[in-house]
């Protein structure tokens, strides 16, 4: 599903954010990106997402080549990966059934359909009550809640997660990490990029070091 | 991790017309609902527009009048013949009816010495002058009015001369040198006035372009996210587009209502003008073709500078 070979990333600063990646992530499979700040966790995720393009090396997601990928199909190829950041990146100024159903508005979905995938999705993270409410109302686990709404409303066979709770509590921390591991059970190829190597050790999912912009370490694939 | 080189698969793309045509029409009225939403600036930015675009239109109108009635002096233009003083009226008259059996020639009146007498006397005042004269000074006149086919200042001119050659006509006087110059005026003033629509043609792709950029700025945080979630730059341009299209078409209204206006003022005091040269003369309301040029080239105007805006600046926009 996911597949990096020899990816380097250098930014126009001199910057090198990944210097020579390989890593395959199977479909459905889950894994956590480990590794200090500036290890390279937020380049590679934002290379999958093509945030930013690779400048050595070849990423490949759901059977594309993304260096090959024309700039007019980068919409509908983030249209399958569902992404979840540390701010949690909500419109202030809509509702949370608004923000959830952007992915589905921009597909040009139909009203009673996207009316019908929204409440499932906000069902799925305990937040049915609050779909009329703004997201400032909301508190920082919610707030992050309402952010995986959105990732995974349209069902894109891969989410990807930066630092989803960062600023979170080791208890909501817990019930986040919770639902991504139901939503990875339904099929969801799951990355999740964090520095909370305690929680993430207790969960025993593949756990893929980072360092320098390098891989330091890799559990492998565990079932 | 063996290389698979399967076919890339294709992204799904919706091409239902009738939901695209939905999009559209959400996009339409949900764009003039932000502009209502905001009276105040939007009925201002409108007004300038509007303005910018009622100069030039109204001036063009003014010119596009002044030339009509030019035009059609110079269609009725006529020569007058001034006969040699000698002539009897009954030699006059045969002269008219010679002149008026060429080709070239739809009518040729006879004023004769005596009614060119009595017209002076009505006209000039100096009736009591005249009864001194002992004999009437005045020349019979053979007014002729060329046909349609010769009614052209060239055509005039050419039967102007021609008829001179006759021996029995002192003087043949074809009056059209105010015509033209006249007529060179407003040519000149037209090509002013194109140039001062051009500019403010320009002036208004600016504002509208400025607009649509300071609220690409506002809604610099959404745009990022409706990137992330992938919306294409089609989708992502439609809501600025049809902004700048109201924009337009506001303006559009607002210089037509303002020209209307202008016409409505002008229309007393240039009945009055034209009272005052025994003519009638009617200002044209907006022609169909102005009306059409504001109605049409007002919107393109505000669809074009928002593309410029949105061209420029949403690229700029990245999401990280």
């Amino acid at each position: 599903m996911i597949r990096f070979d020899n990816v380097a990333k250098r930014y126009p600063t001199g910057r090198e954010g990944l210097s020579g990646v390989n890593l395959h992530l199977e479909a459905g499979e889950m894994a956590f990106l480990t590794g200090h700040s500036g290890a390279g966790k937020s380049t590679l995720l934002k290379l999958i997402g093509l945030l930013e393009r690779a400048t050595r090396g070849q990423v490949w997601v759901n059977e594309r080549n993304l260096n090959k990928l024309r700039q007019r199909d980068v919409p509908y190829h983030r249209r399958e990966v569902g992404m979840i950041f540390q701010d949690h990146r909500l419109l202030h100024d809509r509702t949370v059934f608004d923000n959830v159903a952007m992915p589905l508005v921009v597909a040009g979905m139909g009203h009673a359909e996207i009316t019908r995938r929204v409440r499932a999705a906000l069902d799925k993270v305990s937040l049915l009550n609050k779909e009329k409410s703004l997201p400032v109302s909301l508190s920082g686990g919610e707030q992050q809640r309402v952010g995986i709404a959105r990732a995974l409303v349209s069902k894109p066979p891969v989410l990807l997660a930066d630092e989803p709770t960062g600023n979170l509590d080791p208890e909501l921390s817990r019930e986040i990490m919770e639902l991504f591991l139901q939503f990875n059970q339904v099929g969801v190829t799951t990355l999740i990029a964090t520095h909370d190597v305690d929680l993430v050790r207790s969960l025993g999912k593949r756990v893929i070091n980072l360092r320098e912009g390098l891989v330091e370490s890799d559990t492998g694939a565990i079932n | 991790m063996a290389r698979r080189e399967a076919k890339t698969p294709k992204f799904q793309r919706n091409r239902n017309p009738l939901t695209w045509l939905m999009r559209h029409a959400q996009n339409a009225v949900a764009a003039l609902g932000r502009l209502t939403r905001n009276p105040l600036s939007t009925s201002m930015t409108a007004a300038v527009i509007g303005i910018a675009i009622a100069l030039p239109s109204g001036l063009h109108l003014l010119i596009d009048n002044v030339r009509t009635l030019s035009g059609s002096w110079e269609g009725a233009s006529s020569i007058s013949l001034f006969l040699d003083q000698k002539l009897s009226d009954q030699q006059a008259e045969q002269i008219r009816h010679t002149i008026s059996l060429r080709k070239d020639v739809a009518e040729a009146t006879l004023i004769t010495k005596q009614g060119a007498m009595e017209e002076f006397r009505r006209l000039s005042g100096f009736g009591e002058a005249l009864d001194l004269l002992d004999r009437n000074p005045l020349p019979a006149v053979v007014l002729v009015v060329p046909g349609a086919a010769y009614s052209s200042a060239e055509a005039t001119g050419l039967l102007a001369r021609q008829l001179e050659s006759y021996r029995e006509i002192e003087i043949a006087q074809v009056d059209l040198q105010w015509v033209r110059r006249l007529d060179a005026i407003t040519r000149t003033l037209e090509r002013g006035v194109g140039v001062l629509a051009a500019l403010l043609a320009a002036a208004v792709l600016l504002i509208i372009g400025n607009t649509i950029r300071l609220e690409i700025q506002n809604r610099h945080a959404e745009i990022e996210i409706v990137k992330l979630v992938g919306g294409t730059d089609a989708f992502i341009r439609r809501p600025f587009l049809y902004e700048g299209f109201w924009y337009g078409l506001i303006g559009a209204g607002i210089a037509i209502v303002l020209v209307l206006t202008a016409l409505y003022l002008m229309q007393g005091p240039v009945e009055r003008l034209a009272g005052l040269y025994e003519s009638r003369f009617d200002l044209t309301l907006l022609t169909s073709g102005t009306f059409a040029g504001i109605l049409f080239g007002s919107p393109l105007l505000g669809l074009a500078g928002a593309w410029l805006a949105v061209g420029r600046h949403l690229k700029k926009i990245v999401p990280e």
